[in-house]
C-alpha cells in the first residue's frame, strides 16, 4: 500500500510533473465533455480536422509573440467555416471538404515551420510537450477550460436536444443553427486546450475516445458525461505517471491508456459490450 | 426565418379571427432545379384530422418542413392558428412527430427525457425542469399509455410506443397543430389501433392533426378528411372521395389494392 502511495507521491515533488498533471487533467475533463456530443453527432472526423488546421495558427502566434491560443482559435474556427463554405458552395461532399481544408492548413503550417527560427519545435507541436509547458500556457489553458465548462453547464440540455432532434428544436422556436455554431466553437476551444497535452496528432483521440467509451456503458446522457470524464481523467493521470516512470512520450501514454479503457468497455460493457451481446444471442438461441 | 416574404411583411403576427387552424396558401418549393411543391393550398379546421397521401417523393415531407418554416418557400404563405410560422413556433403551437428513419434510436435518452424536450421552449435558458414541466410530462406520458415505460431508453420501445412517445412530447409542449410524418410505418395492427385511439382523443379536444401516410386503409379509419399530393394538390375532401380509384391512379401511378399495405 505504501509502495503505491509512494509511486503516486514521488513524481509530485517535481514542479514540471505537477504542471504536466494539471494540464493533462484539465484537458482530460474538457475533452471528455465535448467527446460525448462528438460521438452522438458523428463529428469525430471534424475534431481531427480542426486539430490539424490550427498548426499555422500556432506557428504564427509564436512568430508574432501572441499567446498560442489566439492563432490556434482563429485558424480552428476559420477552418470550420471554410469546410462549411466549400461544402455549401460546390458539389464537393463534406468528407472531401474536410480532407481538403485540414490538409491544406496543415501543409501551410509545415511550410511556415520550415522557415521559422528553431525555437518553435515541430515535434513539440505535433506530439505535445506537456512536461515543458510554460506558466503563460497554463494560464491560457485554465481560462479556456473555465469558459468551456461554464458554457456546457449552462447549455448542455440545448446541445443534447440539437444532437438528438434539430427539427424539433426549430419547431419549438429555438435556433438549431446557433446551437450547431456553439458546439463547433466549443470544439475549437477544446482542441486548442488538448493541443498542449497530447499534441496535434493525438488530439482527435481525446475528443472521441472518452465519449465513445461512455456510450458503450450507459443509456443516459448525464451519466455518459460523468463516465466520459472519469475515464478520461483516469487515463490522463495514469498516462502521465507511466510516461514519468517508463520515460516514454506523455501524450502517447495518455492516449494508449484511453484506448485500453475503450477496449475494456468494448469487450466487457454490461449491455452493449461484445461479450454481453454474444452471451445474449446464445441465451436467445438456447431458449 | 419565415416561410415567405408575404408573412414576413405582415404587420400583425396574429390576427383575432376564428379561422382554420392551419392554412397553406399557394406554397411553392424548389430544390435547385427540382420543383418539390407547386402552388399547394390546403386549409384544415380546428379539431380535424387530415390525412396527407402521396407516393414517395410526392412532397409530403417538404410540405411539413415548409409549414414549420424549415424549408424556405419560393412563393405562398403559411398561417398556423392565425399566426405566422415564426410566432407559432415560439408559442410552441406546432408539434412534430418525425419519421422513424430520422431518429437515432440508439441515442442515450429515456422516454421521459424525450417528452421533456417538448417543454424546452417554455423553460429558462438552462432548460432546468420546474414542477409544472414535470407535471405536464407525467400527464402526457399517462395520456399516451407510456407511464410505465418512462424510464426506458427510447430505442427499447416497440414501433408503436416510439410514435406515442413523440406524440407525448407534442402534448407536453402544449401543441395545438400536430404534424405526423408516417406515424404508421413499421407499426403492427394492434399498435396502430392504440395510436389511432390517442390521435382521435386529441382531435376531440380540438387539436388539429396533419398525418402523412401511404397506408390507405388507415386513412378511412382515422381521418376526417384527406388530401392527395403529387407535387401539386390533386384532391382534398372526404376520404371516400379522395380515395377514389381514378385519383389514386393519378397520384401513385397504379391502382392500389383496397386493403393494400405497402411493405
Amino acid at each position: 500500500m505504501s509502495a503505491l502511495v509512494e509511486w503516486f507521491a514521488l513524481p509530485l515533488q517535481f514542479d514540471f510533473m505537477q504542471r504536466a498533471l494539471l494540464v493533462s487533467l484539465v484537458a482530460g475533463v474538457v475533452c471528455a465533455l465535448l467527446s460525448c456530443w462528438m460521438t452522438l453527432t458523428g463529428w469525430s472526423l471534424l475534431g481531427d480536422a480542426v486539430s490539424h488546421a490550427v498548426l499555422p495558427g500556432v506557428v504564427l502566434s509564436y512568430l508574432l509573440g501572441l499567446p498560442f491560443a489566439v492563432g490556434a482559435l482563429v485558424f480552428g474556427a476559420g477552418s470550420v467555416a471554410l469546410i462549411g463554405a466549400v461544402n455549401r458552395t460546390s458539389r464537393v461532399k463534406e468528407d472531401a471538404a474536410i480532407g481538403i481544408v485540414f490538409t491544406a492548413m496543415f501543409g501551410i503550417g509545415v511550410v511556415l515551420i520550415s522557415r521559422v527560427p528553431s525555437e518553435t519545435d515541430l515535434m513539440h507541436i505535433l506530439f505535445g510537450n506537456v512536461l515543458g509547458v510554460s506558466d503563460s500556457e497554463i494560464l491560457q489553458i485554465l481560462a479556456m477550460a473555465a469558459l468551456v465548462v461554464t458554457v456546457v453547464a449552462v447549455k448542455h440540455r440545448d446541445l443534447t436536444l440539437y444532437a438528438f432532434d434539430p427539427v424539433h428544436a426549430h419547431a419549438i422556436g429555438l435556433r438549431p443553427r446557433r446551437l450547431e455554431a456553439l458546439l463547433l466553437a466549443l470544439l475549437s476551444v477544446t482542441v486548442v486546450i488538448a493541443l498542449q497535452a497530447v499534441g496535434i496528432i493525438l488530439v482527435v483521440a481525446m475528443v472521441v475516445i472518452p465519449g465513445a467509451t461512455a456510450y458503450l456503458l450507459t443509456d443516459r446522457f448525464e451519466r455518459m458525461l460523468l463516465i466520459a470524464v472519469a475515464v478520461s481523467v483516469t487515463a490522463s493521470v495514469l498516462g502521465t505517471y507511466v510516461s514519468f516512470y517508463a520515460d516514454v512520450a506523455t501524450g502517447g501514454a495518455v492516449v494508449v491508456a484511453q484506448a485500453c479503457g475503450f477496449a475494456l468497455a468494448y469487450l466487457g460493457a454490461p449491455r452493449h459490450g461484445v461479450l454481453a451481446r454474444r452471451l445474449r444471442r446464445r441465451t436467445v438461441a438456447a431458449g | 426565418m419565415t416561410a415567405t416574404g408575404t408573412t414576413a411583411a405582415a404587420p400583425q403576427p396574429c390576427a383575432q379571427s376564428a379561422a382554420p387552424a392551419l392554412v397553406v396558401a399557394g406554397v411553392t418549393v424548389h430544390y435547385g432545379d427540382v420543383c418539390a411543391l407547386e402552388d399547394v393550398s390546403l386549409s384544415v379546421g380546428p379539431g380535424r384530422i387530415c390525412g396527407l397521401l402521396g407516393a414517395n417523393g410526392s412532397g409530403k415531407s417538404t410540405l411539413f418542413t415548409a409549414i414549420m418554416g424549415l424549408t424556405a418557400a419560393d412563393a405562398g404563405s403559411v398561417r398556423i392558428l392565425d399566426c405566422d410560422p415564426a410566432t407559432a413556433r415560439r408559442r410552441g403551437t406546432v408539434g412534430y412527430v418525425p419519421q422513424s428513419e430520422q431518429v437515432d434510436w440508439a441515442f442515450p435518452v429515456r422516454v421521459i427525457d424525450v417528452v421533456m424536450m417538448g417543454r424546452y421552449g417554455r423553460m429558462g435558458p438552462t432548460r432546468r425542469p420546474r414542477r409544472a414541466d414535470r407535471e405536464a410530462v407525467d400527464a402526457a406520458l399517462e395520456r399516451t399509455g407510456l407511464a410505465d415505460l418512462a424510464h426506458r431508453q427510447i430505442g427499447a420501445l416497440s414501433g408503436g410506443q416510439r410514435k406515442r412517445a413523440f406524440v407525448a412530447r407534442g402534448i407536453a409542449q402544449g401543441a395545438r397543430v400536430f404534424l405526423l410524418d408516417e406515424p404508421f410505418a413499421g407499426v403492427d395492427r394492434g399498435s396502430e389501433a392504440t395510436i389511432i385511439e390517442v390521435l382521435a382523443a386529441m382531435r376531440d379536444e380540438g387539436h388539429t392533426l396533419l398525418v402523412s401516410t401511404h397506408d390507405l386503409a388507415g386513412v378511412g379509419r382515422l381521418c376526417d378528411e384527406a388530401a392527395l399530393l403529387q407535387r401539386r394538390l390533386l384532391a382534398h375532401g372526404p376520404p371516400g372521395e379522395v380515395l377514389a380509384p381514378e385519383r389514386l391512379m393519378e397520384a401513385f401511378g397504379i391502382a392500389p389494392l383496397p386493403e393494400g399495405r405497402p411493405a
